[in-house]
């Protein structure tokens, strides 16, 4: 049945579809219609759930966990401040092994207050052992809430998974989606079985300490476990696309990736508009690509190194990486090509005040490794690789400001690629410490390639433009 | 790996239908079985008491959860898993909303055996403090859960720092005693107000040096419905400076000197009055020396004259309060 959906209730369906049996929730813009919509179908008798009018988003998670020891299907979803207030009940529901799963609405964080949507929220928390999705539309969000259940719940990787929604592009926008029927639903994910319950019959003590001598086992089975979870995601999705007919890329989807000398790396809702930018640049000519993450944890590192050094970066495989290097013909076939090098940009709605976008941080090292291991594996160079940081606390990012990255990574190339370029300037700044203001200049020239981090909307992306 | 079976196998099978036991439980008929042991709580401790004594009353079926504390600290030390019933441990605030997902979880489910509470043990700073948002969650949505708070009067696990339910004059290491301030500036919060000003269908306070009293309240509140509190005094000799042989004996002392009492409230859903009824359980006639209860310990050493005479008439206070709630309800 195809139905004029917002985000959160296309989410708030694919809940309904998953038949959890608790669903504790404490309201925050722009989850709430998630939630309104959910006790609707409650009290409709469409959704056969206990609803627990919880007093705050760190009993929401809690109850959960209490529910999910007894062996329930659960939900749950925030935003924002909510996330970060329930952070605590996060390690919890993780190293418990509880396969939670939530939505979450990507919100800026306070201060200054604001409720519009950027990534920092979830980013912020990835270290907690929950999977994180990130998704691009309506259908997808309804879709994952299936597909997450079963990933979950899947015993090899019994591990909560974050549905995240970017607030508002995606929450409180309408677009049309495909309502699946309820058996359909069922015939994909069966009822949710578990041995990681209490047990009338045979009394088990759930969630205890482990001291330094037991400690790590857990955190290198929550590590690897989570690892593992890679072929499972694309195990789910094969099963959904049977029973569904729809399709999805795995951990991440490359775009015109293969003979492209420019890739912007990205993930959520953003993602639309770089596509559409993509295709108009390929239509006049320009090789540009995209890789959209939809996993961030676990991070799918492989398929990304694949997809940016040129390695069978045709079809997606998520094989691992032995093998397709193995695969003379396909490895050639891709040489062919991939272009002798590459410029990359990772454009996020984050950033770690210090550092740099997390998603960059997180690309950045799956790229060192690989080239530093095995740099003949590449089937090109990367020459140059920054960090674009835009829509914080719901600001637009624009169908100008994502032609001006690619075009910036052109102008950048010509300079990384004349080395006497990057000499001169090293030379000038040595020779003239005393002159901070050419410094300063230096460093904030959009084609200085030492600059790293470009704040969208106020670092110009023009030579000469102002800052 | 992900769960560990723990010594449950000892036990005796159990029969899910079985009723609890029709006659009232005394100190001399309690079961002689054990859920709570192997623990490595310190030698006199009154909330080891009240966990082992609980889980007797209540039986194989339990269900219990338990917040960062002295507790689970002591009784969750893998591979040393202290109970035999199913447990699990907390976020330190989230006893109640833990306890209230385990309810509805069973209930959703169908799976909840007819002689299953669900039941929380929280110490003070567990209750009064960080978890007592949870708490009244509960207690509003009236979910069908016994919760416990085990009052040693500060927070012992992390080294005897002060709660809410630190009382006037003690020391403690965040309230030390010096020539300036004598220890704890404030009074003890009182929780059994709380809670019952949330109509709460029971709530009782207790002693662990009165167990006859203790179990009679837990038997009671196992056989009522909604949300239950219990909030027994436990002392602690590591954090109170006292002998461990001396633990029964000062919870005695304390309900004795009327620093203490014993009473019960039953919500108007129970009782069927408006506003509920307050029942005092045990009225001593006269009370004993309050400074002889202060003097033997070492948390209250510093103490001087003008001190105890403030605990007393805050004693009195408390008394006249609570006569007037229960005459009132008479
Ligand atoms: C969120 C959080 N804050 C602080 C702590 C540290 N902590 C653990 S136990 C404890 C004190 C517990 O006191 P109480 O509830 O009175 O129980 P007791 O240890 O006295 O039995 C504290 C502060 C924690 N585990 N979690
Ligand atoms: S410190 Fe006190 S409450 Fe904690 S285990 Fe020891 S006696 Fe019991
Ligand atoms: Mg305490």
């Amino acid at each position: 049945m195809k139905r004029f959906l917002s985000g959160d209730e296309a989410l708030a369906e694919g809940v309904r579809l998953a038949r959890p049996n608790i669903i504790s929730a404490y309201p925050i813009t722009p989850q709430t219609v998630v939630v309104e919509h959910l006790s609707e179908m409650v009290e409709q008798g469409r959704l056969d759930a206990e609803y627990v009018h919880v007093e705050s988003e760190h009993s929401a998670l809690s109850c959960a966990l209490g529910a999910s020891a007894t062996g329930a299907r659960t939900f749950t979803a925030t935003s924002s401040q909510g996330l970060l207030y329930m952070a605590e009940v996060l390690s919890y529901a993780a190293g418990g092994r509880f396969p939670i799963v939530m939505m979450n609405a990507n919100r800026a964080l306070a201060l200054p207050w604001n409720i519009y949507g950027d990534q920092r929220d979830s980013l912020a928390l990835l270290d907690h052992g929950w999977i994180q999705l990130y998704v691009q539309d309506n259908q997808e969000a309804l879709d994952a809430v299936l597909m997450a259940y079963a990933l979950a719940e899947d015993e090899r990787v019994s591990t909560p998974v974050m549905i995240n929604l970017d607030g508002f592009a995606l929450t409180h926008t309408y677009e049309t989606v495909d309502i699946p029927e309820p058996e359909q639903a069922d015939s994909f994910l069966p009822p949710y079985r578990t041995k990681n319950k209490f047990d009338f019959e045979h009394p088990v003590n759930i969630g205890y300490s482990a001291g330094p001598e037991f400690n790590r086992y857990y955190k290198h089975a929550a590590h690897w476990d989570m690892v593992d979870a890679l072929p499972v995601i694309d195990e789910v999705e094969k099963r959904f696309a049977e029973v569904f007919g729809r399709e999805y890329p795995g951990v991440l989807e490359e775009y015109r990736c293969a003979d492209a000398d420019r890739i912007i790396v990205t993930l959520g809702s953003v993602a639309g508009l770089v596509r559409q930018v993509v295709d108009d640049l390929r239509n006049a000519g320009e090789k540009v690509g995209m890789v959209r993450l939809r996993y961030m944890r676990p991070f799918p590192a492989e398929r990304l190194v694949k997809a940016l050094l040129g390695v069978g970066a045709v079809g997606g495989s998520s094989e691992a990486s032995g093998e397709a290097s193995g695969d003379d013909n396909a490895d050639d076939g891709a040489r062919s090509k991939a272009p002798a090098a590459r410029s990359i940009a990772v454009l996020e709605k984050d950033i770690s005040f210090g550092a740099e976008g997390t998603v960059f941080t997180n690309v950045s090292s799956a790229l060192l490794q690989a080239i530093t291991c095995a740099p003949s594996a590449s089937a090109c160079g990367i020459r140059d690789i920054c960090n674009f940081v835009g829509g914080l606390g719901g600001d637009d990012i624009s169908y100008e400001q994502v032609e001006g990255i690619f075009a910036l990574l052109k102008r950048r190339a010509s300079i990384v690629e004349d080395p006497n370029a990057a000499l001169v300037d090293a030379s000038a700044e040595a020779s003239n410490a005393a002159s901070g203001a050419a410094k300063a200049a230096a460093h904030t020239s959009p084609l200085d390639p030492r600059k790293k981090v470009y704040f969208l909307g106020i670092d110009s992306l023009e030579e000469g433009g102002a800052r | 790996m992900k769960q560990t079976e723990n010594l449950s196998a000892a036990l005796p099978p159990t029969n899910p239908a079985a009723p609890l036991p029709p006659k009232p439980l005394t100190a001399k008929t309690l079961p002689d079985d054990e859920f709570f042991f192997g623990h490595k709580g310190c030698a006199g401790c009154g909330g080891a008491l009240v966990v082992r004594q609980t889980l007797k009353v209540l039986g194989p079926h339990v269900i219990c959860a338990l917040p960062a504390g002295c507790m689970s600290a002591v009784g969750f030390n893998f591979p040393q898993l202290s109970f035999a019933n199913n447990a699990m441990i907390t976020p330190f605030a989230a006893t109640a909303s833990v306890l209230s997902g385990i309810e509805a979880g069973l209930r959703a489910q169908g799976i909840k055996p007819e002689d299953c509470t669900v039941v929380g043990f929280a110490g003070d700073g567990g209750t009064a403090d960080i978890g007592l948002q949870a708490l009244s969650g509960a207690i509003d949505r009236n979910d069908d859960i016994l919760y416990i708070c085990y009052d040693n009067e500060a927070y012992m696990n992390t080294g005897i720092q002060k709660s809410s339910l630190t009382p006037f004059g003690a020391k403690t290491t965040t309230t030390p005693a010096g020539a300036h301030v004598h220890g704890c500036l404030t009074r003890k919060k009182n929780m059994f107000q709380i809670v019952a000003a949330h109509d709460i269908p029971y709530a009782a306070t207790a002693s662990i040096g009165y167990l006859n009293d203790f179990i009679k309240k837990v038997q009671k509140a196992a056989t009522i419905h909604g949300t239950r509190y219990i909030h027994v005094i436990a002392p602690c000799p590591t954090g109170w400076g006292t002998r461990e042989d001396e633990t029964i004996d000062l919870a005695k002392e304390v309900a004795d000197c009327g620093l203490w009492y014993l009473a019960e409230f039953e919500g108007s859903q129970l009782c069927g009055m408006p506003g509920g009824k307050y029942i005092v359980n045990r009225r001593p006639k006269e009370f004993s020396s309050v400074e002889a209860y202060l003097r033997r310990q070492g948390r209250f050493k510093q103490l001087d004259e003008n001190d105890v005479q403030e605990v007393i008439r805050e004693r009195d206070i408390a008394w006249a309060w609570l006569d007037d709630l229960a005459t009132g309800a008479k």
